[in-house]
């Protein structure tokens, strides 16, 4: 998402709040000292440092958060969380964003990234409990083609994928479903997923 | 600790007994870290005892887009340890990060309803929990082929050590266990800054041309320190670095050649154990050129 804070913000009010209570994430705390974006090694790829996440959280700037690239090229690496001096589970904030913007169905902008942690999720739930890593693999590799056709990025994955399957590496056939599969069911519908 | 000593077949060496987290990979993409663990484990007198019916942690995925379900799947797991009474081993950082943050989270909720604490034993990273000095006094005397020679960065990743809050360690920006284990093994562990930065697994598949950035970076760092090799634990590191040095050389238009080896693999080989090279054979970058130069294979 192309994103312009030049303009004068209008504050609004609730998110804050709610970070706070379904997350408890204190916002309020962070001093603007940057040391989150300072140490984050994947700031080069994003349109809003977290900082300025932070900040514009505080500003109640919701929109502008479920849309911006930062939420999804964040790799959960949890530097900014561990060294805010504030106690702000930075990190934390991104994965309460991400759950959001699926939640109101808003258009991510990274939707392979999005798709990815979907398929994951379904992977494993059809399976039974334990991930069937082949099944991820070939079944996000052909959500891929379908949406962008890269045909040389294939023939190298295909080579990667043989190179794995020739040491015993991938299991062509997944693991078996678990004696608690039904358990593993439940958890899933109570977590809404 | 909470662990059982209980006696092998012959009834010769005291060995002791904790519950084991493989995690899904380690059944998969990381075989050859599941047999090395599997190798060494009886060398150092440990029986691990595989939790009957464990399911995956739910891993990045599911603390991304399902706080809920983050918590509820290992804490599946939770229960599993807590019914077989010992320690918890994992080696895998983040099947590790997922049940401490289960684990803290049922304390927290404890704590707000009762004064309850917590009942089970220790959840433990496999590096940390092999690296305690029990551990390293019984290398130093099964030490039959020292690793003279061998430099080596150790790279620690992400999520074995941070955050603290969830991790319990002490040393997160600067954690020593590789460094103490390559001197006990008497290879050479060469410092550098980037033993726990990151290298972006969780995106290996969405988006690795991002990878290629943050691994290129640590190829870099590392060669210039004047590292031979990557000692890792956590396979997420190791398949993300292994699998994309092809690239990356490509794309860098030179040729890295930096094996990633598991720390379980030069115990193994420090310890003269026979499957040793067969685990090192599979991986991607063939870390057996390297070690036949070293003369240690």
């Amino acid at each position: 998402m192309e994103i312009n804070i030049s303009q004068p913000l209008v504050p609004a009010f609730g998110l804050q709040e709610r970070v706070g209570k379904e997350a408890a994430i204190p916002l309020s705390a962070c001093f603007q000292c940057k040391k989150c974006s300072a140490g984050c090694p994947l700031s080069f790829a994003m349109d809003l440092l977290p900082d300025r996440v932070i900040r514009l959280a505080l500003l109640g700037q919701t929109d502008m958060l479920l849309g911006c690239r930062t939420i999804w090229v964040c790799a959960s690496c949890v530097t900014c969380t561990t060294r805010c001096p504030n106690g702000i589970d930075i990190a934390g904030v991104m994965d309460w964003l991400k759950e959001e913007a699926i939640r109101q169905g808003k258009a991510v902008d990274q939707p392979e990234v999005a798709a990815f942690q979907r398929f994951f999720l379904d992977s494993l739930r059809r399976a039974g409990g334990r991930l069937p890593e082949m099944a991820l693999m070939r079944n996000f590799t052909l959500f891929k083609l379908r949406r962008r056709p890269d045909l040389k990025e294939l023939w190298e994955n295909a080579k990667l994928g043989w190179a794995l399957f020739k040491r015993g590496r991938l299991r062509p056939i997944g693991p078996p479903a678990l004696k608690g599969r039904d358990e593993i069911n439940k958890i899933f519908r109570r977590a809404g997923a | 600790m909470k662990s059982t000593k209980s006696f092998d077949a012959r009834g010769l060496k005291s060995l002791m007994k904790v519950s084991y987290y493989p995690g899904c990979s380690l059944e998969g993409t990381a075989a050859d870290y599941a047999a090395s663990i599997a190798g060494v484990a009886p060398l150092l007198d440990l029986d691990l005892a595989e939790l009957e019916d464990w399911n995956c942690c739910g891993a990045s995925a599911a603390h991304s887009i399902n706080h809920q379900l983050s918590l509820e799947l290992p804490a599946r797991n939770l229960a599993l340890a807590r019914e077989a009474g010992r320690d918890l081993v994992v080696p895998c950082a983040l099947c590790f990060n997922r049940l401490k943050a289960a684990e803290k989270d049922q304390l927290h909720r404890a704590e707000a309803q009762t004064a309850g604490g917590r009942n089970g034993g220790k959840i433990w990273d496999l590096l940390e929990f092999l690296t305690q000095e029990s551990f390293l006094s019984i290398l130093k005397k099964k030490l039959v082929r020292p690793l003279t020679g061998l430099k080596a960065v150790g790279y620690y990743g992400c999520l074995a050590s941070r955050p603290p809050e969830i991790t319990d360690k002490a040393d997160y920006e600067n954690p020593e266990d590789f460094e103490r284990l390559l001197q006990v093994l008497q290879a050479e562990p060469i410092d550098w800054s980037y033993k726990t930065d990151c290298c972006g697994a969780g995106l290996a598949m969405a988006r690795p041309d991002l990878i290629d950035t943050l691994v290129t970076r640590l190829y870099d760092r590392a060669l210039a320190a004047g590292a031979e090799c990557f000692v890792v634990a956590c396979q997420m590191c190791q398949a993300n670095l292994d699998l994309s040095q092809g690239r990356i050389s490509k794309k860098a238009g030179k040729d890295y050649y930096l094996p990633v080896i598991y720390f379980t693999e030069l115990i193994g080989l420090a310890l003269g154990h026979p499957e040793a090279a067969s685990w090192l054979a599979r991986h991607i970058v063939d870390p057996r050129p390297l070690l036949r130069k070293k003369g240690l294979m």
